[in-house]
């Protein structure tokens, strides 16, 4: 209960607790002792080798990549060749005739508007289980188009920032709640959706199926923003998209876990991580059980999974086999 | 001491990136305050400021209309964005899917899913604005095509096509008096099927109750009889008349009904 706890604090912008190490399990005890030990130059020589391929592994970013074009372009298709497989937008739309409602469109139309209507209720549950079932913040990374433009937007951040012509401001991880909260205030008191007017999602989603408008003006400062001023801004301090399926995804069976015995804390999966708080965890003496939930604030994306050189962060669906 | 001033310039930092990030979601207000948000929505479209609050922004209903006259408004429409319109003059809506196919496609009731027919709607009314212009009130028919080769626009001929509309330039007319704005008049056609025993579907409710335009007699005009349209109680505002005119500008445009909050121009 209190791993929730903590799990829904750092979802909010707390700073992740340094658990007691007079808390920990006894195995993990164990682990922790044994890990201790110096390691030799031979072994350092063999793990960084490990580490240069797995830093080159891209199986779950392909993967992704893949699935955030077919969704979208399923959109795009089923209007344009009117295979009507997935009729209307990432707001909402119908799969084979069934109605899926994007939670916070939902959630802003539902306050706005102060009534619902059964069609979109259906559709607002069969999307709560969906991305309940897969994880939450899994649509982030899985499905949104900004997603992948930011992504790419990062990788020349990186390179930028690497020969100094771009900037890394950092924020605090609590805009984001905050922007929850009033985007929800406002859209209750005023009766519009006022996040949607600037929601990147909303936006590209409907460029690429209804065509591009000047909208996108707003999306190109946003990764402009990101490109030269601050990493991966929108999704980890701003987007209330994210911190709904966060919220949804909490308690959601679908984790990336952590295996403490085989890691050597290196902290390779923080560098890659979109939210790296996510995997204070992973640093030395910090995990508690041998095996621990990556708390819910983790989009899923599998870049950890894909770099950890001693596969100690894996996918695991909880209730099924290993 | 260090630290305290690193946490205050995050906090400052944070407040700023908040603030911009909510400035420009609110500034989405100016468009609607100053009445920039000049649109015709589509058939069940509820007054302005509840549609706004209701309208998902999906475009499911731009997806189902088969003569595509719904649109979708940009950014420049603030809290509007992603909403459909309907621009009468490119494409009008003429009710050719009969059974309000955007009204059943809205997952959220911004088109109020309490009307099922064609007469029920209460997108705008027509207004004879310019009757100077009109050629029946000159006195002349109108042979060739109604807007000309390169309009785009469609309509559904139900003579030529029950399932299909067709593109207007592919419809040459050849009238002795300009009637365009009777004769493709959605209600119009409907009353005249349902006169003729054969209502639209074979529903009898396809019916509509109340005529929505006629073209009046004016007296003589240069030798020939002359006549001006007469918007009735029945029009729905659709666009129709609007869109075929072949007057530039045209004779009739749609404007706001009462009640709807939605100013059109």
């Amino acid at each position: 209960m209190s791993k929730l706890k903590e799990s829904f604090r750092t979802l909010f912008g707390g700073k992740p607790g340094k658990p007691d190490p007079a808390n920990f399990s006894d195995d993990a005890k164990v682990i922790h002792e044994r890990q201790s030990g110096k390691r030799t130059a031979d072994f350092k020589e063999e793990f960084g080798r490990t580490k240069e391929t797995s830093r080159k592994n891209t199986y779950w970013r392909r993967r992704r990549w893949l699935v955030i074009i077919v969704t979208n372009l399923l959109f795009v298709l089923s209007y344009k060749l009117d295979i009507q497989m997935l009729e209307g937008a990432l707001t909402g739309s119908r799969f084979v005739g069934f109605h899926l409602a994007d939670l916070n469109a939902s959630l802003q139309v539902m306050l706005a508007f102060k009534q619902v209507l059964i069609n979109l209720l259906i559709g607002t549950v069969t999307v709560f289980i969906m991305w309940w079932l897969l994880g939450g913040r899994t649509f982030c990374s899985w499905v949104c188009p900004y997603h992948i433009l930011a992504e790419w937007a990062e990788i020349l951040h990186v390179k930028l920032y690497k020969k100094g012509w771009a900037k890394n401001f950092k924020f605090d991880r609590r805009t984001r709640t905050w922007l929850w909260i009033i985007f929800a205030v406002f859209a209750f008191l005023s009766g519009y959706t006022v996040y949607e007017t600037i929601s990147p999602t909303g936006i590209i989603s409907r460029a690429l199926i209804y065509g591009p408008g000047l909208a996108l003006l707003w999306v190109t400062l946003i990764l402009l923003f990101e490109i030269f001023f601050s990493q991966r801004a929108w999704c980890r301090y701003v987007c209330p998209i994210g911190l709904t399926y966060g919220i949804v995804g909490a308690t959601s069976p679908m984790k990336v876990q952590y295996h403490l015995d085989s890691c050597h804390h290196d902290g390779e999966c923080r560098k890659v991580c979109l939210v790296p708080h996510v995997l204070e965890v992973t640093k030395a003496k910090r995990a508690d059980e041998p095996i621990v939930d990556i708390p819910a604030d983790c989009t899923r994306c599998g870049r950890c999974v894909e770099v950890c050189p001693t596969d100690s962060l894996l996918f695991k669906f909880k209730g099924l086999g290993s | 001491m260090l630290k305290n001033k690193t946490t205050r310039r995050t906090f400052l930092k944070s407040l700023s990136l908040g603030a911009a990030v909510v400035g420009a979601a609110l500034m989405g207000i100016i468009p609607v305050i100053k009445g920039w948000v000049k649109k015709m929505r589509p058939p069940g479209a509820l007054n302005e400021k509840e549609f706004l609050a209701s309208c998902i922004k999906c475009g499911q209903c731009i997806q189902v209309c088969p003569v595509e006259a719904i649109k979708v408004a940009d950014i420049t429409d603030g809290f509007g964005i992603g909403t459909p319109f309907i621009e009468p003059r490119d494409q009008a809506c003429d009710f050719s899917c009969d059974g309000l196919q955007c009204v059943l496609a809205c997952p959220t009731g911004a088109l109020t899913h309490h009307i099922n027919y064609s007469h029920e709607a209460e997108m705008a009314v027509a207004a004879v604005v310019a009757p100077e212009q009109c050629i029946a009130a000159q006195g002349k028919g109108f042979k060739g095509l109604a807007r000309g080769n390169d309009f785009e626009g469609k309509l559904r001929y139900n003579e030529i096509d029950r399932w299909n509309p067709i593109a207007i330039n592919e419809h040459p007319y050849d009238l002795e008096s300009c009637e365009l704005c009777v004769r493709q008049c959605p209600i119009e056609i409907r009353i005249d099927m349902c006169e003729a025993g054969n209502p639209p579907s074979g529903e009898e409710r396809q019916c509509p109750p109340e005529p929505a335009i006629r073209m009046k007699e004016m007296g003589i005009v240069n030798g020939k009889k002359a006549f001006l349209p007469e918007i009735l109680d029945g029009c729905v505002g659709c666009g129709v008349c609007e869109m075929i005119c072949p007057a530039e500008p045209p004779v009739i445009v749609m404007k706001e009904r009462p009640g709807s909050g939605r100013i059109l121009i």
